[in-house]
């Protein structure tokens, strides 16, 4: 395993399930009435949020603490960085104070590799503008083994804005790595030009793919896309890509529903499904947590890389 | 001023013969030559070119001298082997205007390193609406015959119609830097395979090409000078192999970063690697090597880019555009062309100073090296192999791309009409 996670594509296939397996074996203390490992005592981790973000900030800060590490919370509204201080000297100054783990949440994608050529510490990225996401992709990885057992040769379809969805690279490249068949559905102008590339099939047609889908995870719509001629309308976006009750109700019986949050009911999923048993929306946000225990466990709890053979960069 | 014998130079890579330069001219080239009280530069092993002439350079100045100056910039230039650069318009304030144009000449004459040449703007401010005084420039002590608004596409087809009809009068040339601006708002980089893996706003080939063919039919039409900027994707190249087989006077160059950098490098998020154009594919590099060996391409230009370390050591998205070039240009076209047995010497001297030359309208540059031409000349030692070394050169800035690549050959002297303005591999 890496020093860093930066990008899905750096776990290996033993890296992953590691980090599954050792999510699963936290998990347990969630359900104690302490829910406390003293693994990181001593240890800082700095959650560096350069975009508002947060469920995933204290996601990682709940994560952080259950494991004893020191926390601290850099938020760039009301900080240096709002009056300009580079992302460089942010990462020094992160180094002055000795930041063992550096949680990056950025809206330019690349901050955090930019980031790892600046710090000691390892890096986690937790999204960086429309390139990866791989904390969520691991426990989305997470939610779907809970539910469905091992994750070789099942079928997840990833519908919605795979443009610009970190969510969908970092899950396209994790799945794949897991043995999982992904199919992508979009709209053409929300699907990357080269996607022919990626480890995964493409389909324009959503009605066509959720028979047999074991896993459908909708995407959010951003605002931002609903002006600029990606698709005609809001309602003919969600008429041919929403996912409303009569489409849910011709997936497999045990199919479940995902989002990565936050969404917008009414236009990529309805709210009788968003509510649904088969969704797994409240339950993605509990595993975040023990997901990102894994991760920061893994990554920092030793002098060496807990799991790693090699510091590689 | 000093005589010269430049002792056994290969003269575009042929065989050894001396050059005797005097009074800022070649007086002759033959065996043994010698003259009295003549200087002797010896020249054994070396290849003599014609001085490199530069289409396309951004001295930065005035505006922002802190990335660059008219004198930084020539001493880099000179240590590349130029003689001669055309400064780029978009300085601040912008070459839009005679006394701007004069002001960045005069100070190229000032510094002494290699001619500069300034281009003029096509557009007021280079905002792309109203044409600049553009007989102005061409009637100023400067005399301008090239135009850009480089950095900025003249996208609007009337504008740009006007501009090329316009500039006929002084036998000027308008060279566009092709980007079709809706297709690119906010692009990065490169858009395909690389661009989609990295979540990267992609920067399509079509916004070039589009331009490009929309003005070579422009042209065609109105029966005008045109030229293209850092032409970067095949898809270009195959639109101007057309024009050309129809007749249109289009001309075109290429940078050296685009003859061998391609987009993956932007994998490391590194912004030394962001460009406008931007670092293509590898097989777009290969088509533009090829084009530039079978001269559908014309000539070699660096689009040398001088940012401050700052605008460099950022996110990505917000790092300025650009890299430098002028000192390690001829090392790439002969890692790229020469070495790939693409081009010999001849074809380097006319990709590097003769067509430059005559694009630019530059009378007394990239003339051959004869008895009589000015002594324009830089000898260039192709067998070192050596790491690009930022701190080592001369422009004030140091973002370029290839810090770390092991590139071939070495300027070791430049002559500037007969003054040397690099010996030995140092600047005079």
């Amino acid at each position: 395993m890496k020093r860093h996670l930066i990008s899905a594509a750096d776990l290996t296939k033993d890296d992953a399930l590691l980090i599954l397996d050792t999510a699963e074996e936290l998990d347990r203390i969630s359900g104690r009435s302490i829910k406390k490992l003293p693994t990181l005592r001593g240890r800082t981790v700095v959650n560096l949020f350069f975009e508002d973000s947060t469920r995933t900030r204290i996601s990682f800060e709940a994560a952080a603490k259950r494991l004893s590490a020191d926390v601290i919370n850099f938020s760039a509204k009301g900080s240096s960085v709002s009056k300009g201080e580079s992302l460089k000297d942010t990462a020094l100054t992160l180094e002055a104070m000795g930041a063992d783990g550096v949680v990056i949440r950025h809206s330019a994608s690349g901050a955090p590799h930019r980031l790892a050529n600046w710090v000691q510490g390892s890096v986690v990225n937790a999204g960086d503008g429309t390139h990866e996401h791989p904390t969520q992709a691991l426990l989305d990885a997470f939610t779907m083994r809970r539910r469905l057992g091992g994750l070789e040769g099942r079928k997840v379809t990833i519908v919605g804005d795979v443009l610009h969805s970190r969510v969908a690279r970092s899950n396209v490249l994790l799945l794949d790595t897991l043995g999982a068949e992904v199919t992508v559905v979009a709209p053409p102008t929300l699907l990357p030009v080269a996607i022919d590339t990626w480890p995964c099939e493409v389909s324009y047609d959503l009605d066509a793919v959720l028979p047999k889908s074991d896993v459908v995870m909708m995407l959010r719509v951003q605002h931002e896309r609903m002006n600029a001629s990606y698709f005609p309308t809001v309602r003919e976006y969600s008429r041919r890509y929403g996912l409303d009750v009569a489409r849910m109700n011709v997936l497999p019986e045990h199919a479940i529903v995902m989002h990565p949050g936050p969404m917008n009911r009414g236009v990529e999923i309805a709210a009788e499904v968003a509510d649904s048993v088969r969704s797994t929306i409240v339950e993605q946000v509990a595993n975040g947590v023990s997901a990102r225990m894994a991760v920061l466990y893994l990554l920092l709890g030793g002098s060496e890389p807990a799991i790693g053979k090699e510091v590689s960069e | 001023m000093s005589t010269y014998v430049i002792k056994n130079a290969r003269i575009l890579g042929g065989d050894p013969a001396d050059i005797l330069v005097r009074d800022g001219a070649i007086a002759e080239i033959g065996p043994d030559l010698d003259a009295a009280g003549a200087q002797v530069v010896d020249a054994t092993g070396l290849v003599a070119l014609p001085g490199l002439v530069d289409l396309h350079t951004h001295l930065r100045e005035p505006g922002r001298e802190d990335a660059e100056t008219v004198e930084s910039g020539t001493r880099a230039a000179a240590m590349g082997g130029y003689t001669a650069v055309h400064a780029m318009a978009n300085t601040d304030p912008v070459a839009d205007t005679a006394g701007v144009v004069e002001q960045v000449w005069r100070l190229g004459r000032e510094a002494g390193y290699c001619d500069v040449q300034p281009v003029g703007a096509v557009t007021r401010g280079i905002a792309g609406e109203q044409l600049a005084e553009l007989g102005a420039m061409a009637d100023s002590a400067a005399r301008v015959r090239v135009f850009s608004d480089d950095g900025h596409c003249v996208s609007d087809a009337v504008i740009m119609r006007r501009a090329l009809e316009y500039v006929k009068a002084f036998d000027g040339v308008v060279a566009q830097h092709a980007q079709e601006p809706r297709l690119t708002e906010g692009a990065q980089m490169n858009e395909g395979e690389m661009s989609a893996a990295l979540g990267m706003r992609g920067w399509p080939a079509v916004a070039e090409e589009a331009i490009i063919a929309r003005d070579v039919l422009l042209a065609q039409h109105v029966g005008s000078r045109l030229h293209i900027c850092h032409v970067s994707t095949a898809g270009s190249v195959e639109i101007i192999r057309w024009a050309k087989s129809k007749g249109c006077p289009v001309t075109a160059e290429v940078t050296p970063h685009h003859l061998l950098l391609n987009d993956t490098r932007a994998g490391s998020y590194d912004p030394v690697f962001k460009v406008n154009p931007p670092l293509r594919t590898a097989d777009d590099v290969t088509a533009l090597r090829h084009a530039l060996a079978d001269g559908t391409i014309d000539c070699v230009a660096t689009d040398h880019a001088p940012h401050p370390v700052e605008a460099k050591e950022t996110e990505w998205a917000v790092a300025a555009m650009g890299m430098i070039g002028l000192e390690t240009a001829l090392s790439v076209v002969q890692e790229a062309m020469v070495d790939t047995d693409l081009l010999d010497w001849a074809g380097v001297a006319d990709r590097m100073s003769a067509a430059p030359a005559r694009i630019g309208r530059l009378s007394g540059q990239g003339r051959p090296l004869e008895a009589g031409s000015p002594a324009n000349i830089t000898l260039y030692d192709p067998s070192p192999r050596r790491a690009v070394d930022p701190t080592a050169m001369a422009s004030k800035s140091r973002n370029t791309p290839f810090a770390g690549l092991e590139l071939p050959g070495r300027v070791v002297a430049t002559f500037l009409r007969g003054r040397p303005t690099v010996l030995e591999g140092k600047l005079q």
